[in-house]
């Protein structure tokens, strides 16, 4: 395969781009392999690079029912930050970001990892405790995460508003320079490529319908609309389709999954800097490479798998923007979409073993996994390669919700008194 | 007059002179032009530049689907915007329009280095570069490819206008006003059917605005359409909105509207809204949208005077104007012979009519050569040229798909092209309603819907204006009967129809090499034949896939000209049938649509509402300072004359633990939860045993999620045997009302139990402070609020100075404490009612802070501040609130997980600093050893922290690892500016822990 360069695109250019190569051989089905991942999303793809790259197990399929990152990795606003509260999640997170810094490289790919920074707005007392609270435990962790006065923050985004007498007046602002945003698709396609450059096969347009479990419990491969593959591994990275694909295994999924809507606006030139979210407000805001406003919803209210959100909630992300923004609010939504998101109950992932011998799962990432893409899909590697978690995703298990030793990332926001 | 303006002719207004500028200059129009036909008309046709190779761009369509000629608008101070469609813009005197991404200027523009390399820029070029060194992406690569992104600029001030919202339901909702859309509407309007009709145009009328020659119903097309339109305006039941797009197609027949209310008037009403947003719910809906005509794929085809054929016919009938002196046509359908022969009549020279087809009605080339065209079929053109305006177009021949002979040139101004029409099928597939390739007329037709529509017209590829009004009607009837109204589809008679049939190609063939052909698909992001081919090449074989590494259909006009060519020519390099290959998803909004608009009146104090209490005017005027808690705005602090919030909070704190303070306390949640199994519901909701609760009693109650943790609590008071008055936190009022309701529902169905918010209809004053019975004894009627007689923690109704109220003997601060709640409408009287007597013992109103730091110096914890979500009745110290007794109660079951009774847990402790004066910053994290290295194993971390005024100290609540054993023990808050030292006290009472002061 044709290494990725200015110098290759240069002589490629010159021979009219006709002798590229195929970035992922299109593959029917083996018979068996070693490892079957089900959902070829960046988790998946990026779970079969590492396989592949740190591990040496090559005899790899990832299945995906669709085009390979066709769901929430490319549909995703793509913001990166590691600055969570607790010691697991920093530790998890920061390993991606981490591995986002030289991801471009690794993959010989360019993911365009943007280091923009991203600026999370304090609107009341309760915020600013709460993100005091992440500030102290970040830097006590390692993890840059700074405070800024409201007019420090609009000297790192002008677009911002900072009046005072605003219905959410901004009150302050926690930064993390490192944090940033990442081409979605970019990612799907380099670990696809990269992975597949190594043997593993990419199989798309093929369902998997059922996980077969033989006589003593442990899995013997899947079910798929080209007939039974047979695994004696299998890891499942399906985010909003989780719940599915493993009921199909006999394993219930504490996972409820949401529809999740993001927007883009007209392209134009360069006016935001950085990105910008607000919890508060439920408002997520960056501008993409192309000049467009790239904008984040919070999740629609009802449990749904339909691709398909609601216009109210929009109508409420987009005055939410125009409040933060108000200079935005002749500019105009141009396509806006839906993903369907796996809500665990502490609002942090499951990532690990399952109480099936042979099977893996990484899911539960809701509203916010395409920042791990890389941290999870290495430490899933390892645990599917050595059938024991990695330290960094050990506390991550589905049995957390039995002993209670849950990661509530949620909690840190409760609502105020 | 302009020099391209016929006198007299077309729908604008010959005599109303209209004036605007673009890129500074003065341009004549008409009223009821466009910006792009008044350009025209000047003979205007470079109007932008393309998207990466800087392209010189004119004007390729008439309608929203507009990817070329897209201007920047202004007309006054804060009314700037970018890429608005020069084809849908009207125009009014004082529009300032100008062109986008160029500079310095439109016709000497740097960025068209770009089209130099354009070789470089292929398809995904970024992918493969920009990588080393490392650092350069962030500081180098990054920043210049940004600031070649972008079409026109940003807005930078604030927009002055304002935007409306409006629900609507209908029977029908008709969306697009042509021929199909008329007679569906005229169907089901006559029938007495509720009706809605939409159209984006800023008139009704579709295709019959550009084909005034044909006949309806013995009445030439524009007799016929005011006619028709007269009919329906004139309906009761009828509502007709132009300059209305449909935008989006949601669940259950819901249909987001977008109309234009301003743009087009030179001066504005005032106060009007300047675009409207309705959610418009249907019983069924017709969806008329028409077709869209498809550009062909040749080399050259994006220069400046290439443009549809039917555009140019639109302009023509329309609006008057004539787009060029000399066309040659390039087609694959019949549909661009007409528009030559529109032109011809109206004086256009036509050069050449180039079809790609090698059999075409003999009538049609009978006249063209009669009219002395030269006709070229079963050909192709493989080049035009001419850089800021076409200057010919070069006409070969073709056999088997291929060039085969010699090539010759046609001089002209204008190339009109056709590649056939697409329906407009968006709306429908916003329903995911599936789509079918039709083989006959290549294209995608609708095929099962998950909604209540009907898909009529051109929209399902029914051709020419007779079999439309025909489908419209029978799609209007079809709406009606679904209503289980009657009425019979609208008949008409239809003469000088023009019918017609074509052919869809990919790229035409071409005698050059294609890698050099510089053939568009999307003209916009500059996406080129080969491009979609070399996605193919790299192994993008979903078409989402080639969609997502061309970018071709993701600009402005999101794919309503490429979508279909991109497919063509991706099914050809893939070797695969265009079914196999399929459509990538249609994506809301139909056309872009102004933030504005969607967010409607959220706007400033509007964006959410801002709950009061009665009694915030009060504290407004005493100049009190607000703080936002969940959606009210409570009173944080009263400042007197210069006080900073210490100061006001000091003294505020005094004056409640000496004497008297007052307190609004209207915002806390209330429930009244009722019925003969209200004590059962209780005892199964809140932790704590209500069995044997007296009536006229209260109880602190605890409530916890079903994971074991708290969320929420409150002072409960049981009125009768079966009802209780429950407060919540403010907060947290609809969340406990929605998980009451959800556990009754769900869970508890049996129960006989109402829930009632009762949170808006009283109003509560609280009293605090060792002479809070002294002011409130007088006042009283009809109950003996003597310590012996009404004890702490009891609750009876009576009246205070004369107003019916519910009184609680309670305290959050550790004073005598009384809470008056009387009807919501009394509350500002009752205050200042309190307010004027209290004066002898100088009452003293307290906000939000104070009420903080009093119950922080009695221990009392807030939910959401000193728990998190993942604390225990344990972990805060208060699992004395838990009846063990009780079979179950929420959360329960989780209590007993081997976490949640591990030890190591996470306890609510006080702390208090080694150096008094030292007040610990909230949400700071607590450490045993403060030397140990990053990252550093964090204890817990401070919940709340104060100042005590009455203790003469600062004290802090905290979470911490084991805390309660660590009492009297030191642990340390590493600041960025040094260690601070502080002693855990395992109670976290640090005032009066003997509770003398509640039993005055
Ligand atoms: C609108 C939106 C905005 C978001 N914004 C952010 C953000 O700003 N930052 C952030 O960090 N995260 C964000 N997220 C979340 C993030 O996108 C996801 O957490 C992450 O991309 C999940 O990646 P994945 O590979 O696990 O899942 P996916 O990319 O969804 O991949 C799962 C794959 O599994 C396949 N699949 C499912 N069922 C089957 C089956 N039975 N057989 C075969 N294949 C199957 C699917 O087709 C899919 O391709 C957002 C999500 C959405 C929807």
């Amino acid at each position: 395969m044709t290494h990725f360069s200015a110098l290759s695109l240069f002589k490629n250019a010159l021979s009219g781009h006709k002798n590229w190569q195929e970035q992922w051989p299109e593959r029917e089905p083996k018979a068996e392999y070693d490892v079957v991942i089900v959902g070829a999303g960046g988790h998946g793809l990026g779970c079969a690079h590492y396989l592949a790259k740190e591990h040496g197990i090559t005899n790899v399929a990832v299945i995906d029912k669709g085009w390979l990152g066709g769901g929430n990795t490319g549909r995703n606003t793509t913001i990166i930050r590691s600055n969570y509260l607790y010691d697991e999640s920093a530790g998890l997170y920061d390993h991606a970001v981490d591995l986002w810094e030289n991801l471009s490289q690794d993959l010989n790919y360019n993911v365009m990892y943007s280091k923009r920074g991203v600026l999370m707005l304090a609107h009341n007392v309760h915020d600013i405790q709460s993100f005091q609270r992440h500030i102290h435990a970040n830097r006590l962790n390692g993890v840059d995460n700074t405070w800024l006065t409201p007019e420090q923050a609009k000297e790192f985004c002008p677009p911002l508003s900072i009046d005072p007498g605003a219905r959410y007046p901004v009150v302050g602002a926690a930064l993390q320079r490192r944090a940033g945003t990442a081409r979605h698709d970019a990612v799907a396609w380099g670990y696809a490529r990269s992975a597949s450059q190594r043997g593993v096969d990419i199989i798309q347009n093929c369902a998997v319908t059922a996980i077969r479990r033989g006589p003593d419990g442990a899995v013997e491969g899947v079910e798929t609309a080209k007939g039974f593959i047979k695994a004696k591994k299998v890891a499942v990275s399906a985010a909003g389709n989780t719940t599915v694909v493993l009921d199909s295994a006999g394993v219930r999924m504490p996972l409820e999954s949401f529809p999740l809507q993001a927007l883009v606006s007209e392209p134009v030139k360069p006016i935001f800097p950085c990105v910008v979210m607000s919890n508060t407000v439920h408002a997520y805001i960056s501008q993409s490479d192309k000049g467009e406003l790239v904008i984040g919803s919070g999740t629609d209210q009802y449990t749904s798998y339909s691709q398909r959100g609601g216009l109210p909630l929009i109508e409420h992300t987009v005055a939410a923007i125009c409040e933060i923004f108000p200079i935005f609010r002749r500019m105009r939504m141009m396509r806006k979409w839906g993903g369907i998101v796996d809500v665990t109950p502490d609002r942090s992932p499951i990532v690990g073993k399952l109480p099936v011998p042979g099977l893996y799962v990484n899911c539960g990432w809701g509203t916010g996994g395409f920042k791990a893409t890389p941290g999870a899909a290495h430490v899933l590697a390892w645990t599917v390669a050595k059938d024991e978690p990695h330290p960094i995703n050990a506390p991550f298990t589905l049995e957390r919700f039995t002993t209670g030793r849950l990661i509530d990332e949620a909690a840190a926001a409760a609502v105020a008194h | 007059m302009s020099a391209f303006r016929i006198a007299g002719k077309g729908r604008v207004n010959h005599s109303k002179p209209v004036r605007f500028t673009f890129d500074g200059k003065t341009v004549q129009a008409l009223d009821g032009d466009t910006v792009a036909s008044a350009l025209l008309a000047n003979g205007i046709h470079l109007v932008g530049r393309s998207f990466k190779y800087h392209r010189p761009r004119g004007i390729l369509t008439a309608g929203s689907e507009e990817p070329n000629a897209l201007v920047g608008t202004t007309r006054g101070p804060g009314r700037f915007e970018p890429n608005t469609r020069a084809t849908m813009q009207e125009v009014f005197d004082g529009l300032k329009t100008e062109s986008q991404n160029r500079w310095p200027s439109l016709t000497m523009d740097i960025g068209s280095v770009n089209d130099r390399m354009h070789k470089l820029f292929s398809a995904g070029f970024y992918y493969k570069t920009f990588m080393w060194p490392r650092s350069f992406w962030d500081k180098v690569y990054e920043p210049f490819i940004r600031a070649a992104a972008g079409l026109g600029k940003s807005p930078t001030e604030e927009d002055p206008d304002h935007y409306a919202s409006r629900f609507h339901h209908c029977d029908v909702l008709i969306v697009g006003g042509g021929a199909a859309g008329l007679a569906a509407a005229l169907t089901a309007g006559r029938s007495g059917a509720s009706v809605v009709l939409v159209d984006e145009q800023s008139e009704l009328g579709g295709s019959l605005l550009s084909e005034p020659s044909i006949e309806i119903d013995g009445k030439d097309a524009w007799s016929w359409l005011d006619a028709t339109v007269a009919e329906l305006s004139g309906m009761a039941n009828v509502r007709i909105m132009t300059r209305t797009t449909a935008i989006g197609y949601y669940h259950q027949n819901m249909v987001g509207l977008c109309q234009k209310l301003t743009d087009h008037m030179a001066t504005p009403p005032a106060d009007a809204p300047r675009e409207r947003l309705w959610r418009v719910r249907a019983k069924q809906v017709v969806l008329a949208q028409g077709a869209s005509e498809k550009p062909l794929v040749f080399d050259g085809n994006d220069r400046p005077g290439v443009m549809m054929a039917g555009a140019a016919q639109t302009y023509l009938n329309r609006f008057g104007v004539t787009v060029g002196r000399y066309a040659a046509v390039v087609t694959s359908h019949d549909s661009a012979w007409y528009a030559a022969f529109d032109l011809l009549t109206a004086g256009v020279k036509v050069n050449a009519i180039v079809d790609t087809r090698a059999q075409v009605d003999p009538t049609l080339v009978d006249s063209a050569r009669a009219l002395g065209i030269d006709v070229f079929l079963s050909s192709t053109v493989t080049g035009t040229s001419g850089r800021k305006r076409v200057t010919s177009m070069t006409v070969a021949p073709v056999t088997d798909g291929k060039v085969s002979g010699g090539s010759h040139v046609v001089a002209c101004d204008t190339v009109l092209m056709c590649g056939g029409w697409t329906p407009n099928l968006h709306l429908f597939s916003h329903t995911k309603g599936s789509l079918i390739w039709d083989d006959e007329n290549k294209v995608y037709l609708p095929h099962e819907k998950t909604e209540e529509c009907q898909v009529a017209g051109a929209g399902r590829a029914v051709w020419g204006i007779a079999d439309t009004l025909k489908d419209g009607a029978d799609a209007g009837a079809a709406a009606v009967k679904s209503l289980g109204k009657s009425g019979a589809a609208v008949t008409f008679t239809v003469s000088k129809d023009r019918t017609g049939s074509g052919e869809t190609h990919r790229e035409l063939p071409t005698d050059g090499d294609p890698g050099s052909a510089r053939a568009f698909i999307d003209f916009q992001n500059d996406v080129q034949a080969k491009d979609i081919r070399l996605a193919v090449r790299e192994g993008m074989k979903s078409i989402e896939h080639v969609k997502r590494y061309t970018t071709n259909g993701m600009a402005t006009d999101q794919g309503k000209l490429s979508n279909i060519n991109g497919l063509m020519i991706a099914s050809d390099a893939l070797g695969r049938d265009v079914k196999q290959v399929g459509l990538t998803t249609f994506r809301p909004p139909y056309t872009p649509t102004t933030f504005g608009a969607l967010a409607g009146y959220h706007k400033d104090g509007h964006f959410e509402i801002t709950r009061k209490t009665t009694i915030d005017s009060w504290a407004e005027e005493k100049g009190a300072v607000f703080e936002p808690v969940a959606l009210f705005r409570r009173a944080r602090y009263f400042p007197q004359g210069s006080e900073d919030m210490h100061a006001a909070v000091n003294r505020e704190c005094k004056a409640t633990r000496t004497s008297l303070g007052m307190f609004d306390a209207s915002t806390l949640g209330k429930i009244e939860v009722v019925g003969p199994d209200a004590v059962e519901f209780m005892n199964r909701m809140y932790t704590n045993p209500w069995t044997k609760l007296q009536p006229g009693r209260c109880r602190y109650g605890l409530l916890l999620g079903e994971d074991g943790y708290i969320r929420d609590d409150g002072v409960i008071g049981r009125l009768t045997e079966d009802r209780f008055h429950v407060t919540t936190t403010t907060g947290g009022a609809p969340r406990v009302l929605n998980m009451m309701e959800d556990y009754l529902q769900t869970e508890w169905p049996d129960l006989k139990v109402w829930l009632t918010s009762t949170t808006e209809q009283w109003a509560v004053v609280a009293l605090n402070g060792p002479n809070a019975r002294k002011l409130l004894e007088p006042l009283v009627e009809g109950l003996d609020i003597s310590d012996e007689a009404f004890p702490h923690m009891s609750v009876a109704d009576c009246t205070v100075g004369g107003l019916p109220a519910r009184l609680f003997r309670v305290s959050f601060t550790g004073e005598l404490g009384f809470e008056v709640n009387v009807p919501a409408r009394y509350g500002l009287q009752l205050w200042e009612m309190l307010w004027e007597a209290g004066q002898q013992y100088d009452i003293c109103p307290y906000g939000t802070e104070t009420m903080h730091v009093l119950r922080a110096e009695k221990g009392y914890i807030i939910i959401g501040q000193d728990t998190d979500g993942t604390v225990t009745p344990d972990d805060a110290g208060i699992s004395w609130a838990i009846g063990k007794a009780k079979p179950d109660f929420v959360g329960k079951r989780s209590l007993a997980r081997p976490d949640l009774v591990a030890s190591g847990r996470k306890q609510l402790i006080g702390l208090l600093t080694v150096d008094p004066k030292t007040v610990l910053e909230e949400g700071a994290q607590i450490v045993d050893d403060p030397k140990q290295p990053i990252p550093m194993k964090m204890l817990g971390h401070v919940t709340s922290s104060y100042w005590s005024e009455a203790l003469g100290r600062s004290i802090a609540m905290a979470v911490v690892e084991d805390g309660r054993a660590r009492d009297g023990k030191s642990v340390y808050i590493p600041m960025p500016n040094g260690v601070i030292e502080a002693t855990v006290q395992a109670s976290t009472v640090f005032y009066d822990p003997e509770g003398a002061r509640l039993k005055l």
